[in-house]
């Protein structure tokens, strides 16, 4: 939990992703056979084995702003990185990457543009162009939710992790992808599955979740267990995969949901189309107010996904 | 050589006529000098450093344009438009059409006649070029379907170091390139004409595939919206602020490293330099950092008022500033600080 909470609390907006890199860097070096960092930023952590060429990701970077104007004032505009919401930010605290804070506030009365918002950092003339923030929340834990900003994103991260460390020697060549700017369109996972090569993806994603009042649109829920990604906007899984996670989890008695979305994109849709294409899939962790200061997560889902992940490594694909 | 260049008629898919310009000029100082098969006009340049790198300049041929999709019983054209066309900008507009450079201009009902109150935004599928036919077979004689057409705009200098033209997007960056192909570098670098980007970048995809260089950096006009009704959060450039580096936009993140590197060689100089302040729009960057393993990429532009419109607006002072600061990156032998 601890991993998790310093993961969850790291600064790492797309384009960003240092302060997640160093973390993870040091979780993985003792269990790692070779990591390297590539053009834009991936963190690729390499367990050598004899058998097939198994990649396996989990994007570091979380939503964020950008600042684009700073006025004579010492007031920011900003572009968003990602999709977040100007609804989001309105009223929230937010933190550069040099740890100054700022508060994000909205000249209009309804939040529907970025163009509207601003960020009034407490301390003026510390913020340069190109500077870039993410939201000031504390990771906190109650029973088995979760929450905090950049869980769905820390989530994955965490995932991986905690599979790297289960293998004590590997039949297949795993590579352990944390990849950069997913949220500007899987972009670092596209260029890792070119170095790479993967025969076999796995990526371990979030899915937006509305189980709550007025919602109800989506069909998943928080802690009835991990979702297998059956499609989404860039890519339809490959049968092998969905079959496995499937066998896995009932293998670990784990329960799971299904993961139908037309909008999100994944770096398993950017993977799968490089080269001459990957047999790829995804498991996703349900988050409710995805993309928020305040994302909620369940234990039972990110454990649960961990454990089919360590499943599917044991045993192969 | 710039006004050649913005006159030339290259709509994305037609740059026959500028690769062929440009050809000509770089043909006798490059090593190597080819056409790929998208139409990328790639220029080598060896450099003089043993084990150097390779840099990737790539600026785009195209220019928005149109494409003739049908001629009516009244001898008036149908037209689509290639690439982001404001149908605001082309009414009453003068084009040239095809091979044979037919003249015509781009008509609309009068406003006399138009209801006042029908603020609908137009769409271009209501507009139509006139090109004086009598009727359908007339017509027919000087134009087929999938003629390209472009503005026919000439090029000039006016008021304080301006000047105006069509396709400053981005023969200003063309110009640019062929200007420090004269000279001789450290590193090994690809002077590359892209073809297409104004219809998704497609050239450049190819081109950085076929290259794979250490690094690039995309030479471009952008968005200059200093203008009124604007205020300054959305100005994105301003005009004789010196060229303009871009952070992030749609398409690329620029790569930290190599964009400090490139202020550097302008602040260093003296040589005013701006960041562009919006992360709308996108360019040849997004194709080139993606290509395979991923290039480090970086974007340096010169602010064009009225962009994708025949009356674009640049400053010399600016194209004359960016190709500067480009000068001042490229003599440098450091190879350090590309790396991660």
């Amino acid at each position: 939990m601890e991993l998790l909470k310093k993961l969850a609390e790291a600064n790492a907006p797309s384009g960003s992703e240092e302060n997640v890199r160093k973390i993870i860097s040091e979780e993985a070096g003792k269990y790692a056979d070779d990591i390297t960092v590539d053009t834009l930023g991936n963190l690729i952590v390499r367990k050598k084995g004899p058998g097939k060429r198994i990649m396996l990701t989990a994007h570091m970077d979380e939503p964020g702003v950008i600042a684009t104007v700073i006025d004579d004032k010492g007031f920011v505009y900003f572009s968003p990185l990602g999709s977040v919401k100007p609804g989001a930010l309105h009223g929230s605290k937010m933190v550069f990457l040099d740890g100054s804070i700022g508060i994000a506030a909205s000249k209009a009365e309804k939040y529907e543009k970025t163009s509207d918002l601003y960020i009034d950092p407490l301390k003026k003339n510390t913020v340069s162009l190109g500077d870039s923030a993410v939201f000031a929340t504390c990771f906190e834990v109650c029973g088995s939710i979760i929450s905090g900003k950049a869980i769905s994103s820390r989530a994955g991260c965490y995932i991986l992790l905690q599979t790297l460390k289960s293998i004590q020697s590997s039949n297949n060549d795993l590579y352990f992808v944390f990849t950069v700017q997913h949220l500007l369109g899987s972009r670092g996972a596209g260029i890792a599955a070119s170095r790479i090569n993967p025969g076999y993806a796995i990526s371990i994603g979030a899915a937006p979740c509305d189980d709550v009042p007025g919602g109800a649109k989506l069909p998943l829920k928080i802690g009835e267990g991990p979702s297998v990604k059956i499609m989404d906007n860039t890519i339809i899984c490959h049968p092998v995969i969905k079959r496995r996670i499937i066998e896995a989890a009932k293998a670990e008695n784990i329960k799971i949901q299904y993961e139908i979305s037309e909008k999100e994109g994944s770096d398993s849709g950017a993977i799968h189309l490089r080269g001459a294409g990957a047999v790829s899939g995804a498991i996703s962790i349900p988050i409710r107010y995805y993309n928020t200061a305040f994302e909620i997560a369940d234990l039972y889902d990110v454990n649960g996904a961990a454990a089919i992940l360590k499943k599917i490594i044991a045993e192969g694909i | 050589m710039l006004k050649t260049l913005s006159e030339a008629f290259g709509a994305s898919g037609a740059e026959q006529e500028v690769r062929d310009y440009i050809k000509n000029a770089v043909e006798s100082i490059c090593d190597d000098v080819y056409t790929d098969n998208m139409g990328n006009l790639i220029c080598f340049k060896k450099g003089k450093l043993k084990g150097g790198r390779s840099i990737m300049l790539s600026a785009h041929m195209d220019e928005v344009g149109f494409i003739i999709s049908g001629i009516n019983e009244k001898g008036y054209l149908n037209f689509k438009t290639i690439g982001g066309i404001d149908p605001r900008v082309v009414i009453a507009k003068r084009v040239l059409i095809g091979k044979n450079k037919i003249r015509g201009v781009i008509g609309d009902k009068p406003p006399h006649l138009t209801d006042k109150n029908n603020n609908a935004a137009l769409k271009t599928e209501e507009l139509f070029i006139d090109i004086g036919a009598k009727n359908k077979q007339e017509a027919g004689e000087y134009v087929s379907i999938g003629d390209y057409a472009c503005f026919d705009s000439k090029f000039i200098q006016f008021g304080n170091g301006l000047v105006k033209g069509k396709a400053l997007d981005n023969r200003i960056g063309c110009y640019i390139l062929t200007e420090l192909a004269k000279n001789n570098y450290p590193h090994d670098i690809f002077y590359v004409f892209t073809v297409q980007e104004e219809v998704g970048c497609r050239g450049a995809q190819t081109a950085a595939y076929k290259i794979k260089p250490d690094i690039s950096i995309v030479v471009e006009g952008t968005t200059c919206s200093d203008v009124p009704k604007t205020d300054e959060t959305g100005f994105s450039t301003r005009l004789r602020g010196g060229p303009a580096l871009s952070i992030v936009d749609r398409t690329s993140y620029s790569d930290k490293e190599l964009r400090n590197a490139l202020y550097k060689a302008a602040i260093g100089n003296n040589i005013k330099i701006q960041y562009k302040q919006t992360t709308l729009g996108g360019n040849d960057a997004g194709a080139i950092q993606l290509s395979e393993a991923g290039v480090k990429t970086a974007v340096i532009s010169v602010p064009c008022r009225y962009i994708h419109s025949p009356s674009s607006v640049a400053s010399l002072e600016d194209i004359s500033a960016c190709r500067e600061v480009l000068h001042n990156f490229l003599i440098s032998e450091d190879k350090e600080k590309w790396s991660f």
